[in-house]
């Protein structure tokens, strides 16, 4: 069962005098569960690519269906809320809330999905359990590491168990060695069934995903399947 | 999205920042402080005035000569005149009339009883002054017709009076007023202070006695004061008056009036007149000063959206709609301006029960009436979302791309 079927999709940018084809007619589907990596250097429609999955943006012409709607109809009320009940983002700069708790980070999305608090509390608690980090629920962001940061973040895009989780270049700030703790947490979650799509354009980040996708000039340029269990393990 | 999570967010917000939410505001504080404080004092100043006023009851009449700047030198020559005759005239003749008492009012007179002095104003006034003026005696008692006709050397004190002089029991001691010997045949009731004037800081005397000690034309421009027989008769009682005084004035058709008979009632729409126009001169300043807190809040939610910029980027990704974003920002707007208001209100309470207790006398204490606080707040949340709406509606506006980008 595909989850994201993208069909001839284009994206245009008019920037004034010239007009840029960032997504030249792309086709792609990507089945529940699937573990998959998009690369490509820059320029080659990879952002463009995560904009457009994540809901924050729709095609210029083409089709987008998430999980069986059809997103590119969407206004931008019903767009927020497929990105709340659909998509988990971790980002890069992980964009927690300063200020604000990690309990309280997780809680976010559940907040504008309408939750009750004491359900909210409960989820975000569970959320925050699932990447090991019941003990520093009260703590400010700037009172944790950056790996730590991440897994809050990750917490965040779980909570209200979107269909993919979208990450864009996760583990860009963060050192190997916390990399690599960041990668095993996707590798486990992409195992308990969840559909994990990672942005990036490093090639070790890539070998964890079961498919790799490569974008250049706004195409696919290959699509290749091989199971990276074994080179995980 | 609930609005108590949106307060939640928005206070947090302001904790986060605390000075610059208590500058912000300072202008709203400060607006709403001042018409608090000046309704309040305002407030208190009415409600004297008209408990003084109400004291003499609406049957109350004053006539009192007109010194009129507009006719010129002129009206030098033709001086003024009001006397106890015309008073007379007035009590025979024109009907509806209870009481009458002339009434001379002479300032700095220096009383005296051996080596203790003290400067004092000093009324001539007929034995019907305590009725008419609703002011009564204490201790002894007022001048009779008797002391009047006979132009007994009399005095009746108020108890600032006697306490200036030293006297506890004041009742048939002899003090001077100026050169004259008189004796104390009563003490006034005790008034208070109204308006500056000290109602306890005074002595009668009869009305010829004082005529004879100011002078012959100390009796040349006196003032009246009347009760009329009833409420429903003071219009036709100002009429007759002023029939009466001009014709006796000799005031040819057209020319206006030497005198003014003044009623209760006018008195009070007067009084009520001033006081309405401080409070709208005070209204139009504060309108100033809220006009330009709200461009205070204004600017700050700006910079507080551009601040924020990755903030918004981050909740439109996990969800938020447009109108979720703008209700945050609102609500966070109206809560600066609503908490200047808060303040505002007590720090005006505040000036105002201190205003009154540093007014002598038996000044009200600080009355800040319902509509003055429902003003207050109303307008401060108002404000809030007349100046928040910009800033509230750019924030929503961003395109959480652009927003999660921005640096």
């Amino acid at each position: 069962m595909s989850i994201i079927e993208l069909q001839n999709v284009h994206k245009v940018y008019d920037m004034g005098a010239e007009k840029v084809h960032a997504l030249n007619g792309v086709d792609l589907t990507i089945g529940k569960a699937e573990y998959v990596a998009i690369m490509g250097p820059s320029g080659s429609g990879k952002s463009t690519m995560m904009n457009l999955l994540g809901c924050l943006d729709t095609p210029s012409t083409g089709s987008y269906i998430l999980n069986g709607t059809a997103v590119e109809k969407l206004n931008d009320q019903e767009l927020a809320a497929i990105r709340n009940k659909e998509i988990g983002f971790v980002f890069q700069t992980f964009n927690l809330l300063a200020r604000t708790d990690a309990l309280q980070n997780v809680e976010l999305p559940l907040i504008y999905a309408g939750v009750s608090r004491r359900e909210r509390r409960e989820r975000a608690q569970r959320a925050l359990a699932r990447v090991g980090l019941t003990d520093r629920a009260h703590h400010l962001p700037n009172e944790l590491s950056g790996g730590q940061r991440q897994r809050v973040a990750i917490a965040r895009a779980l909570v209200n168990d979107p269909s993919i989780l979208l990450a864009d270049e996760p583990t860009g700030n963060l050192d190997t060695a916390t990399s690599s703790e960041i990668m095993q947490l996707f590798d486990e979650l992409h195992s308990q069934g969840n559909t994990v799509i990672l942005v990036t354009h490093e090639a070790d980040i890539a070998a964890h995903a079961d498919r790799k996708i490569v974008l250049r000039d706004g195409k696919v340029l290959t699509d290749i399947r091989e199971p990276a269990k074994a080179a995980a393990v | 999205m609930v609005v108590s999570e949106n307060i939640r967010i928005a206070f947090r917000a302001l904790r986060a920042n605390k000075l610059r939410s208590i500058l912000t505001t300072l202008g709203i504080i400060i607006g709403v402080a001042a018409v608090i404080a000046v309704v309040s004092i305002v407030q208190g100043l009415q409600f004297m005035i008209t408990k003084e006023l109400q004291g003499v009851g609406a049957t109350y009449v004053m006539v009192l000569p007109k010194h009129d700047q507009n006719q010129g030198p002129g009206v030098l020559a033709r001086q003024v005149k009001l006397t106890w005759e015309d008073g007379e005239a007035i009590r025979d003749r024109v009907p509806g009339i209870r009481l009458i008492t002339p009434l001379i009012v002479a300032p700095g007179q220096v009383v005296k009883i051996g080596e203790r002095q003290h400067s004092t104003m000093l009324l001539g006034v007929n034995q019907d002054w305590p009725e008419v003026n609703n002011h009564e005696v204490e201790l002894g008692r007022f001048f009779s017709r008797l002391d009047m006709e006979h132009r007994r050397k009399v005095t009746v004190i108020g108890q600032k009076v006697a306490e200036e002089l030293g006297l506890s029991d004041p009742v048939g001691k002899e003090i001077y007023v100026g050169a004259l010997p008189v004796s104390i045949i009563g003490v006034m009731e005790k008034r208070g202070q109204a308006l500056g004037q000290d109602s306890d800081d005074l002595a009668f005397i009869p009305f010829d006695t004082a005529v004879n000690l100011l002078g012959r034309t100390s009796g040349d421009q006196i003032q009246l004061r009347l009760q009329a027989e009833d409420a429903s008769v003071v219009d036709q009682v100002k009429d007759g008056i002023s029939h009466l005084l001009r014709q006796r004035h000799k005031i040819p058709e057209g020319q206006p009036n030497d005198f003014d008979v003044m009623l209760q009632d006018e008195i009070l729409k007067t009084v009520g007149s001033i006081l309405g126009m401080i409070t709208t001169v005070v209204g139009a300043v504060v309108g100033v000063a809220l006009l330009v807190g709200g461009i205070g809040i204004m600017n700050i939610m700006l910079v507080s959206v551009t601040e924020r910029t990755r903030e918004i980027g981050v909740r439109k990704a996990v969800g938020a709609r447009r109108q979720d974003i703008l209700i945050q920002f609102l609500i966070e707007a109206v809560t600066l301006s609503l908490a200047g208001g808060g303040i505002g209100l007590a720090v005006g309470w505040g000036i105002g029960a201190l205003v009154a207790s540093l007014l002598p006398g038996d000044w009200p204490p600080a009355h800040v009436p319902f509509w003055a606080i429902l003003l207050a707040v109303g307008f401060s949340a108002i404000v809030g979302i007349f100046f928040g709406i910009y800033p509230a509606g750019k924030a929503s506006r961003l395109d959480p791309i652009d927003a999660l980008r921005y640096e």
